[in-house]
């Protein structure tokens, strides 16, 4: 296990078993890493390599690194495992990052309720002289934006964690107004492996390459953080959980910004980014979670809707709005008590979330939407007709 | 090689102005906010588009070139 | 020039200006109230409030061109500049002095408003609830005797409906309220 264990790693058995960081010159890792072609873990799966070449372009040896551990999606629990267990590992990417965009300022941004991993990263910067004094820890507010890029910035910047309009971009102008490499901690690690053993490691695995940490919850015998090799499959990964509680209808996958997914339809589906996406599914920040079958699908996508609305920064009146109409229609369908025309309405205004928003909050409640609607399609329309398939299931027949 | 409307979407409050004065390319969704269409501007709407930049209340639009 | 005229034009000129600053100011709230109908949309309401308020301007120009070079008044160029400093009227004087002041700043950062920035130009434009009341206040106190009874229901059509706009406008509720977080965001239950 590379990126998780049972006991926060101290800095001995660290370089004991990784070795000193290696010492790369900035074009030579950044050239690794695009040819690892190394996707970025944060949620959005934007090319590493790519990203540091960005910033440093536009550095003039002041940027700064913000290495994201904020993990504001409630069901991913992977980036407080891996600071809890691999605080030096996430040090050591973010060092190298500095050295790759010529930074001189590391801000590690953890989530404010993640105790663990906190004290872990306190007390492993502490163990270490090469980063003394240029790094801080910076937590982050609870809540589900505030992991977003621009957000995250700001908050550094003024204390205000909301997203922020862009251009510009933080690779233009972050924390002070530098070039600012927002890069999830995940990322990072696996970027502090990749400088170790070259992009060949990572990338000659066979018929997938890569490999990462996911976060199985719901309908399984044991939920938690998994770390994998890019290619196991949806069944691999619940045999791994320790076997379906039960029967599952349906899986989430990516996040509360990713979409649902069939699960005997998607039994094989390797894990992995880039083939989920030619299939329409996102990874995402590896977000596995299933939905048992006794539960109502309608059900649970209201209640997904319901918190991204609550989350809202409400800053921009399409997200405002629109979440909160349909998270209210989403409640009456899902209590069996909907309006007239409460289906229509929702088809109608998640068409028009996309892109109406200063960050893609709205844009991943949309897609949320838009894939329960596709999966539970049937459902909805019997809680149109306040009816509900769930519960006679598992011979799935509508109750009269 | 065209100009696109782009809107800031934290300052827009909705007021509606833009999309009185540009109705072919602006629609307003149920609670008043602009839904912009996508594409390129025809040449001929260019000049209505600057002043429905200048009368926005809060100064959310601007006008852009499109790649 | 007959200074007869010049007296006509000063004071014709001066009634105008504040007739069509009520209407100024009566638009901008109706504007901020978001009032339309299906013939009157709002851009009509801020195209006016706009092109009225530059007519002002002209209006003022020759309001106080005419005052200063009038020899009745025996007004130099530097009562018109610096306020209160005319001897003739000199409070009723410098209020008006001041409100053109004021009125410059308003239309200044209006024009220039991507320069200034949203916020400043909201804090300079609220100074119009102070420029009215002193341009009224002005009209009032410098205007001749005998008081003619069509010049007294000008004013007073102009303080009423200003009156009526401004309770109008304090009745409102706010309209960005949405932009205000909920006192609590309730914690939704994780469900599994």
């Amino acid at each position: 296990m590379e990126l998780i264990g049972p006991v926060t790693e101290s800095l001995a058995t660290h370089r004991q078993r990784l070795g000193p960081v290696p010492a790369l010159a900035s074009d030579e890792l950044i050239a690794e890493l695009e040819s690892s072609r190394l996707l970025g873990r944060g949620g959005a799966g934007f090319p590493v390599g790519r990203k540091w070449r960005t910033v440093a372009e536009r550095s003039s040896g002041r940027a700064v690194v913000l290495a994201n551990g904020a993990e504001g999606e409630p069901l991913s629990r992977k980036d407080r495992s891996l600071m809890a267990a691999r605080p030096h590992l996430v040090i050591d990417g973010a060092l190298l990052a500095t050295r790759a965009v010529g930074a001189d300022d590391i801000i590690f941004y953890v989530g404010a309720e993640h105790q663990a991993a906190d004290a872990a990263m306190r007390h492993a910067l502490a163990e270490r002289q090469d980063i003394r004094g240029r790094a801080q820890i910076v937590r982050a507010p609870a809540g589900y934006v505030s992991g977003e890029e621009s957000a995250a910035v700001h908050f550094v910047n003024a204390g205000d964690a909301r997203p922020t309009t862009t251009p510009p971009r933080p690779f233009d102008r972050g924390v002070g107004g530098r070039p600012t490499l927002v890069q999830n901690v995940e990322s990072l690690a696996l970027a502090a492996l990749i400088a170790r053993r070259g992009h060949e490691w990572y990338q000659d695995r066979g018929r997938w390459s890569g490999t990462g940490l996911i976060t199985v919850s719901g309908a399984v015998n044991h939920a938690g953080v998994q770390e994998i090799d890019f290619g196991v499959t949806l069944g691999d990964v619940a045999s791994a959980a320790g076997g379906l509680r039960g029967d599952a209808q349906a899986v989430l996958l990516g996040g509360y910004f990713g979409g649902w997914a069939d699960v005997d339809e998607q039994w094989g589906l390797p894990l992995e980014p880039r083939s989920m996406r030619s299939r329409g599914l996102g990874f995402g920040c590896g977000v596995v979670h299933f939905l048992a079958a006794e539960s109502c699908g309608v059900e649970a996508t209201s209640r997904i809707l319901t918190y991204l609305g609550s989350q809202s920064a409400r800053q921009c009146g399409p997200c405002v709005f629109g979440l909160s109409a349909i998270a209210a229609a989403t409640q009456r369908l899902a209590a069996r008590s909907p309006q007239a025309d409460d289906l229509d309405r929702i088809l109608r205004w998640g068409g028009q979330l996309a892109g109406r928003g200063a960050c893609h909050h709205p844009d991943g409640a949309a897609g949320l939407l838009r894939s329960g609607l596709e999966l539970f399609a049937d459902d909805f329309a019997q809680h149109q007709r306040r009816r509900c398939l769930t519960v006679s299931r598992p011979e799935r027949v509508a109750v009269a | 090689m065209g100009e696109t409307i782009e809107v800031d979407r934290i300052r827009c409050d909705g007021h509606g102005l833009c999309a009185e004065l540009l109705p072919e390319r602006i629609n307003l969704d149920d609670w008043g906010f602009p839904i912009v269409k996508r594409g390129p501007m025809p040449d001929h709407l260019v000049e209505v588009a600057r002043r429905a930049v200048d009368t926005c209340p809060v100064l959310a639009l601007r006008l852009a070139r499109s790649a | 020039m007959n200074d007869t005229l010049l007296w006509y034009a000063t004071r014709g000129a001066g009634v105008v200006s504040l007739v069509l600053l009520t209407a100024v100011v009566v638009l901008g709230i109706v504007s901020v109230m978001r009032w339309q109908t299906a013939s009157w949309p709002r851009f009509l309401t801020t195209g006016f409030h706009r092109n009225l308020a530059l007519t002002t301007l002209i209006f003022l120009t020759i309001h106080v061109v005419t005052a200063v070079v009038d020899p009745f008044t025996a007004l130099g160029w530097e009562a018109a500049i610096v306020p209160f400093s005319s001897p003739y009227r000199r409070f009723w004087l410098g209020l008006g002095v001041v409100g053109i002041y004021l009125l410059l700043a308003i239309v200044l950062t209006s024009l220039l408003r991507p320069l200034f920035g949203p916020r400043a130009w909201r804090m300079v434009h609220w100074l119009a609830y102070a420029m009215w009341p002193v341009a009224l206040i002005h009209s009032i106190g410098t205007g001749t005797d005998p008081r003619f009874a069509w010049m007294l229901a000008i004013e007073a059509v102009c303080v009423g409906t200003v009156i009526a706009a401004v309770t109008w406008r304090l009745r409102r509720i706010e309209p960005t309220a949405w932009r205000q977080l909920p006192p609590t965001i309730p914690p939704v239950k994780k469900w599994s």
